[in-house]
């Protein structure tokens, strides 16, 4: 499998979303935002971080670039999208996602560590995770609230597009364990095809013991 | 000419920010706030002379790019100078 990582102004975790890439077997170049070209690739991967000083609204900017052009085809054909933090942000600005995600409820920028249960462990980001497993991973954002209508909270809901929820350790969802007041406590969504997925929580962040945990893992062995 | 975009969010979007600033001004004595909402706006100028033409360009513009129409509604205007 072949990856593009893509770098905008302000990406923060495009190395590190590398480094766990290839440490799982996965091919991987940096693209940067103002190229023209996609290299063939079977992942595109919108890392973590500040694009363009998350200027107008996070992510916004971002989704307008040379080359999402080039990502929102490798998506139209099928092609697989991650998108982590600010990455899911460019997706939900995108339209690749629906939805959009907000400024935290408690205005806070929140980072640490917390859990997410996985709700549907039929996708192609988490087919090595058991359905319901509680996964630890760190979040890092101040604008991580999911928010959509009620109407699409029940189509994503009808079509299982719902695949992390922020849970307590043993999995409960539960508001106390709402780190930053998702809708349904959402952490993680795909598209209705599946093979675009935005998530929160920073995988590249526990996929390496030194780090503290390995959960992520799961996400990057997945993808293959 | 000069254009004037408001964005501000959707009604039935909560706005943290709109609340803390409201409970902040109460706190200041600015008492019977009955609600607080923050938006951004945006000047533009534009070269263009037809007041139509330029409005429509710039709501071109929201849809396109300042708002986001999930949570977010616009408007637009001239303003003479």
């Amino acid at each position: 499998m072949k990856a593009s990582v893509i770098v905008f102004p302000g990406s923060n975790c495009d190395r590190d979303v590398k480094i766990s890439l290839e440490k799982f077997g996965i091919k991987t170049s940096m693209v940067w935002h103002a190229d023209a070209k996609l290299p063939k690739s079977d992942l595109v991967v919108l890392p973590g971080g500040f694009s363009y000083g998350d200027y107008l609204r996070c992510g916004s900017i971002a989704s307008k670039s040379r080359i999402m052009k080039e990502v929102i085809t490798h998506s139209k054909k099928g092609g697989l999208v991650m998108g982590i933090c600010n990455g899911f942000q460019v997706l939900v600005e995108s339209q690749l996602l629906p939805g959009v995600l907000i400024r935290n409820i408690n205005l806070k920028f929140i980072c640490k560590n917390i859990t997410v249960k996985v709700t549907n462990n039929k996708t192609n980001f988490t087919s090595k995770t058991s359905r319901n497993s509680v996964l630890e991973i760190p979040i890092a954002h101040n604008e991580g609230n999911y928010f959509a209508s009620k109407d699409l909270i029940d189509e994503l809901e009808d079509n299982n597009q719902i695949v992390l929820q922020y849970c307590d350790a043993a999995g409960n969802i539960t508001e106390q364990c709402n780190p930053n007041g998702s809708i349904k406590n959402i952490a993680g969504i795909v598209n209705k095809k599946g093979n675009v997925f935005g998530l929160m929580p920073h995988p590249e962040r526990a996929s390496d013991e030194l780090l503290g945990g390995m959960d992520g893992s799961l996400i990057f062995k997945s993808l293959k | 000419m000069k254009l004037q975009v408001i964005v501000t969010l959707k009604k039935d979007v909560l706005d943290p920010q709109g609340s803390a600033i409201k409970s902040s001004l109460s706190n200041m004595g600015f008492k019977n706030i009955e609600s607080l909402r923050q938006g951004k706006t945006f000047e533009i100028i534009v070269k263009e002379k037809d007041e139509k033409v330029a409005l429509s360009k710039a709501k071109d513009m929201c849809e396109k790019l300042l708002a986001n129409l999930t949570i977010e509604d616009y408007s637009v205007k001239a303003i003479k100078e």
